[in-house]
Parts: structure tokens; sequence; C-alpha cells
């Protein structure tokens, strides 16, 4: 179990539960907004700026803790992860799926 | 018996990830209608995209289906780069989907 659910301690929780809402949309991903570091955080970063929302952007890469905290968080494997109003909304299928939806 | 587990783990751990094994879980896991995975490596790592049709994706949102497939893959997960879920879709969903290939799926 050690190796499974070390990394989210009750410290790190709380302090995930302000991360996620600190803003209405945010977006932890690989690199920044401005310049992405992988496809999948790179096509999210693409839906956000289309649909025209304001949003805020975490590089993961940039801290291991808050990397590996947050998969157990959200129960997310993956990044990037995507938060509207504090809710895990999706991983980049999802955004893309939802967006297809919404405007096709 | 714990032994084997290991073992078994090690030999994985240490062959990568196949797309037979990516799929046989999702087979097991989810017992599919449908189920497609594609490899997409492209040298760097196990990268995969899957479709699959399920009856148990039934009345869940899209969130939970991937979170399901997510689930379906936890061991495989660890060794694997990438995963994109392109479809979870329900046998009616996909049904209608098959129905209108003419329209573009985005």
């Amino acid at each position: 179990r050690i190796g499974c659910f070390a990394a989210l301690s009750p410290e790190l929780k709380t302090t995930l539960d302000k991360v996620v809402t600190s803003h209405k949309v945010i977006l932890f991903m690989k690199g920044t907004k401005d310049f992405p570091q992988c496809g999948f955080s790179n096509t999210v970063v693409s839906i956000l700026k289309a649909v025209n929302v304001p949003f805020e952007t975490v590089n993961i890469l940039e801290n291991e803790i808050l990397r590996q905290g947050l998969k157990e968080y959200s129960q997310w494997p993956t990044f990037p992860q995507l938060y509207i109003d504090g809710e895990f909304f999706g991983g980049c299928d999802i955004t893309v799926e939802a967006n297809a939806l919404l405007f096709k | 018996m714990q032994l084997v587990v290991v073992k078994k783990l090690q030999r994985e751990r240490i062959m990568g990830v196949t797309k037979e094994q990516v799929e046989s879980a999702l087979r097991s896991k989810l017992s599919p209608s449908h189920i497609e995975v594609i490899d997409t490596s492209g040298g760097c790592g196990a990268s995969f995209k899957v479709e699959v049709v399920s009856e148990q994706f039934e009345g869940k949102r899209l969130l939970e289906r991937h979170r399901m497939v997510n689930g379906a893959l936890v061991e495989e997960m660890k060794d694997i780069h990438a995963l994109s879920i392109t479809k979870a879709l329900t046998p009616d969903q996909w049904n209608k989907q098959q129905s209108q290939t003419s329209q573009p799926v985005a």
C-alpha cells in the first residue's frame, strides 16, 4: 500500500483543494500555455484558447510532489488534467470530445 | 502464488506492454462487444489508442467511462507512456455511429 498511496498526505490534499479552486478553469499540464511540452497538453490549451475562456495553467514538470499528488487526488493517471469550478473535468480525450459535442 | 505474480510482473516490466496485453486486460474487465487497440508508439515508448464498446458503460458519464478504462489498465498504465481513449461507447451509441458513417467523427 505504501507505494500506492504515499504521495497524497493530508497536508498536500489541503493544498490541492486550494490550488484546484484558485481559478474557475485551471489546467495542470506539461509545460505552460505559451510553451506546451507535450502534444496532449497542447491540444487542451488550443481548445481553451479557441473557446475563449480565461484559464490558468500549472506546469507539473516543475513540481514532482504536485505531479504525483494530483494523480491520486484526481484518480487520474495522466496529464493534462483540467479542473472547472474545483471539479475534475477530464484529460485530453474528454476535453476533445466535449468540445466536439458543444461546437459541432 | 505471490511469487508467481511477482515473477509475471517482472517479466512484463522487462518486456514492456504489448497491444495484446492492453486488449486482453480490457476484454477481461469490460467484456466489450467491440474493441480496437492501436499501437501509436513512435519510438518514445508504449503508446496506445483504444476504442471500447461495452454494455458496462450504460448510464455512465464520459468521465466515469474513461475512469473504468483507466481502472482496467491500472497495471499496464505503469509502463504505458500515453493512452488515448478515442471511443468509450455503449452498443446503442456505437450502432448509431456506425449507421451515420458519412459524418466525420471529430
